[in-house]
């Protein structure tokens, strides 16, 4: 049965009467017990789309221009009255969204925000809204219902909120659910597990699902149908084995192609292999701990064990991949690299302080939007003492040419794209021709396909230069394009490293074997991820705590994995 | 240049530049003594004359030109506040950011002194630092300063914490790159928009202070004219001469709205991303 049926959708923004368009002009069904996955970049108009349709683009500033979306044969939503739309939002349609952290009152308990719909919907009250906030908490998989009512959202992880979300949605039994990319926030093994959770919702309660992602990898395990969204166009639309294997358009092609494949370590890069150098970056024993609760008068009440005992090295054209979750102190390591937290034990050795650059994740932020492109290229030259010069200049302009970007130092960053941003970033890394680059996270900000450019721009600025690069990233997917050999971090600690290739095809520590068993592929279809609800264990010890000895164990010619048990 | 020439296309702007400049032309003229009479001359024949062809704002209780009283006034009014926002501007931009900079004891130290100051009303505190330096035009500008010193301090410390943790801070520190540079190229620049707003601002708010002292009798001291005094004087003679209530008002009504529209504009220009909108 039709449960949406939107035909030639249109949103603008804007002032009545001068709206700009947006989105020109869409059509699709949802049939009930069916997930229509809407697959797009940034600006593509997908969340948009989704938005108009429980009408909470009035909200922000947009309006529906033209079209119809009727939902349940009967009600256009496109022309329904704020009135109306009250009484099917979460009733009728329901939604969840990107930022679990923020999508709930940070002052209110979980129970509360769960047992409001239940008051509010189904006219539940006292013990009985309990008694269903429980059972909504036990569907979504939540241990320990009950006591997780009483909890404040900040005592949750980032998962558990999103179950939360979820639970909250499904409370007033929607029979049209829409998630706006609902696992971006999260981690990839989190992420197999709210994919797992919706797929088995859906097969439950008969819940028609719009899910809106920027990864076309990441549904093929759940979407029967698949938009693909351009422009604020719908460039194809159809079933969705035919869309991912017989892509009829060539953006959707596109798209497929420039979406890392996780191949299992064949994707692994061959060049570069190691040959006796002498390494660039050298780390031993690196451990970062931050004291807790301490303060003026007061008693530390614990520490935080961010990392633990790290060490690699790291030889002139190589990159190192350093994968793990969030917490698991990859992005400490990297920062305490280039001393920008303070190693409470350990050594680092690199060839001079501006021997060892980087490149930070969120290019929009690692630029000074007060400063054009001159001054932002020239601020490692005036630290490191140099006058800026012609030959300053000179150097500027063809390391702009190297990274394609336009020779015009006059330019502010906002006037780039965010991928040009990037490029601008590494440019400004390459300034003092550093040997290393530590790269925290350095594309996972970027849509697919320039994600891929600058990977390609990072390959061959390391053949070119022979940097090495340090890369930090929580895409496994992304690391098996770049890295010659990857260190797996698990709570502060390395717990298994080696050649990409040895560890990517045959993955030996536990926690790395889940970590690639959970990264979404095309070639995965439909599949029932297993859920378990396992979380990362804290990094909270107690004043003095001595972490145990790590034993290691040769697996292959560089492969070794640690023997501890996972904690 | 490119700025004002972008303040001259923002509407407020315009608005703002036009007032502002008729009143610094207005105090210029009547500080370098160009006014239509002389400010002090008393006229026993021409004693609370309406507005005229000779005296085009009318007279006072003693027959001196309002309109030359004004001019002198506005000077001594703009004079003052310009100078005590320009102390308190600095004053605070220095310990704002510096509190927010190496935080810990400083920043407790500053934040707390800067609390107690903004205990106090703010006429109130102007008072009592007067009281304690006697009356005067020096006595108001340090007066003026101290009290909105705490408004800047706040308004950088702000800004300038969460500055401190964005990536490009720490892109500079990995460079690195001094302190001084960091502070001055990296928060500075970043704190221009708020700053010029609260500036202008503070003008607004420091001219009605000004203009409070001296209606008071704690600021400038007759018979130099001054808004303030020129409005206290008046009070008794708000029906008989409402001349000498309107026009000092006036001034200082547009003059308050005047800053303000500035800062509006101010603002949009000095952000890169509307300026190019603007050009």
């Amino acid at each position: 049965m039709t449960l949406l049926s939107v035909r030639d959708l249109r949103v603008g923004f804007g002032r009545e009467g001068h709206e700009t368009e947006v989105v020109h002009g869409v059509d699709f069904d949802v049939t009930a017990g069916e997930t229509l996955a809407i697959v797009g970049e940034s600006g593509s108009g997908k969340s948009v789309t989704a938005m108009a349709i429980n009408r909470l683009i009035d909200f922000g500033g947009g309006r529906i221009l033209g079209g119809r979306a009727t939902f349940d044969r009967k009600i256009d939503l496109a022309t329904a009255s704020e009135g109306q739309m009250q009484r099917l939002r979460g009733r009728e349609i329901g939604m969840i969204f990107q930022e679990p952290m923020t999508s709930l009152n940070p002052v209110l308990k979980v129970g509360t925000q769960i047992g409001e719909v239940f008051r509010k919907q189904h006219g539940l009250s006292g013990r009985a809204v309990r008694d269903a906030s429980i059972r909504a908490l036990d569907r979504v998989r939540i241990p320990d219902a009950a006591r997780r009512l009483d909890q404040a959202p900040h005592q949750m992880s980032g998962g558990m909120l999103q179950r939360v979300m979820i639970a909250i949605a499904l409370a007033g039994e929607p029979r049209l659910l829409i998630a706006d990319e609902p696992t971006t926030a999260l981690d990839v093994t989190i992420q197999a597990q709210i994919m797992g959770l919706l797929a088995e919702l859906k097969r439950d309660t008969g819940t028609g699902l719009i899910f809106i992602t920027h990864d076309i990898g990441l549904v093929a395990g759940l979407a029967d149908r698949i938009m693909v969204m351009r422009g604020g166009e719908a460039v194809e639309n159809g079933a969705a084995d035919q869309v991912l294997d017989r892509p009829a358009h060539d953006y959707t092609r596109h798209l497929l192609g420039a979406v890392p494949h996780f191949r299992a370590g064949q994707a692994a890069r061959t060049d570069g292999a190691r040959t006796g150098q002498v390494p660039a970056l050298d780390v031993r024993g690196l451990s970062v701990r931050f004291p807790v609760g301490g303060g003026f008068l007061r008693k530390t009440r614990g520490v935080v064990h961010a990392v633990d005992g790290v060490s690699f090295d790291l030889v002139p054209g190589e990159t190192l991949g350093i994968v793990g979750e969030s917490g698991s102190g990859k992005s400490t390591t990297a920062r305490a690299i280039l001393d920008l937290v303070r190693p409470s034990a350990g050594r680092i050795e690199t060839g001079g302080t501006a021997a060892v650059q980087m490149v930070f994740q969120n290019p929009n932020a690692s630029l000074n939007p007060r400063m054009t492109v001159r001054g932002l290229l020239a601020e490692p030259v005036i630290a490191a003492g140099q006058n800026v010069d012609a030959d300053v200049l000179e150097r500027m302009r063809t390391l702009l040419g190297r990274v394609d970007l336009p020779d015009d130092l006059d330019r502010f960053p906002h006037e780039f794209s965010g991928g040009q941003r990037q490029r601008l970033c590494i440019a400004r890394a390459l300034m003092l021709n550093p040997k290393v680059l530590v790269l925290d996270e350095a594309v996972s900000a970027l849509d697919v396909s320039v994600q891929a450019k600058v990977l390609d721009l990072l390959v061959d600025l390391q053949r070119e230069f022979g940097l090495a690069y340090l890369f930090v990233s929580h895409d496994m997917a992304v690391v098996e394009r770049i890295a010659h050999r990857i260190a797996v971090l698990y709570a502060g600690r390395i717990v298994e490293v080696g050649a990409a290739r040895d560890v990517l095809s045959s993955p030996r520590h536990p926690y790395t074997q889940k970590l690639i068993s959970a990264i979404p592929s095309i070639d995965r279809r439909r599949i029932d991820y297993t859920l378990d609800t396992e979380e990362v264990p804290s990094l909270l010890r107690p004043v003095g705590f001595v972490p145990p000895d790590q034993t290691w164990q040769e697996v292959g010619p560089d492969h070794r994995v640690a023997k501890e048990p996972l904690s | 240049m490119a700025v004002l020439r972008a303040l001259l296309r923002h509407t407020s702007g315009q608005i703002g530049v036009v007032v502002i400049a008729v009143f610094a032309v207005a105090a210029v003229l009547g500080l370098l003594g160009l006014t239509p009479h002389d400010p002090l001359a008393q006229d026993r024949l021409a004693r609370l004359q309406g507005p005229g062809a000779t005296y085009w704002m009318g007279t006072d209780l003693f027959g001196r030109d309002i309109l030359s009283r004004l001019m002198v006034g506005i000077g001594q009014s703009f004079a003052v506040a310009l100078l005590s926002v320009g102390l308190a501007a600095g004053a605070g931009t220095v310990l704002g950011l510096t509190a927010a900079w190496f935080g810990k004891l400083w920043d407790g130290a500053v934040m707390r002194a800067m609390d107690v100051l903004l205990a106090f009303p703010a006429i109130l505190l102007a008072l009592l630092i007067v009281a304690i330096l006697g009356p005067g035009l020096v006595t108001s500008v340090v007066a003026i300063a101290i009290v909105y010193t705490p408004i800047f301090t706040r308004v950088v410390r702000g800004p300038a914490l969460s500055l401190k943790t964005r990536s490009f801070v720490d892109a500079a520190r990995t460079f690195g790159s001094s302190r001084r540079y960091i502070l001055i190229r990296h928060l500075l620049t970043n704190l221009v928009a708020p700053l010029t707003v609260q500036i202008t601002l503070a003008l607004a708010w420091a001219l009605l202070t000004e203009a409070a002292l001296s209606f008071l009798g704690l600021g400038t001291q007759p018979p130099s004219p001054s808004l303030g005094l020129m409005l206290s004087d008046s009070r008794n003679l708000m029906e008989t001469a409402p001349w000498m209530l309107i026009f000092p008002a006036l001034v200082i009504m547009l003059s308050v709205l005047g800053f303000n529209l500035l800062g509006d504009a101010l603002r949009d220009v000095f952000d890169p991303r509307t300026r190019r909108a603007l050009a």
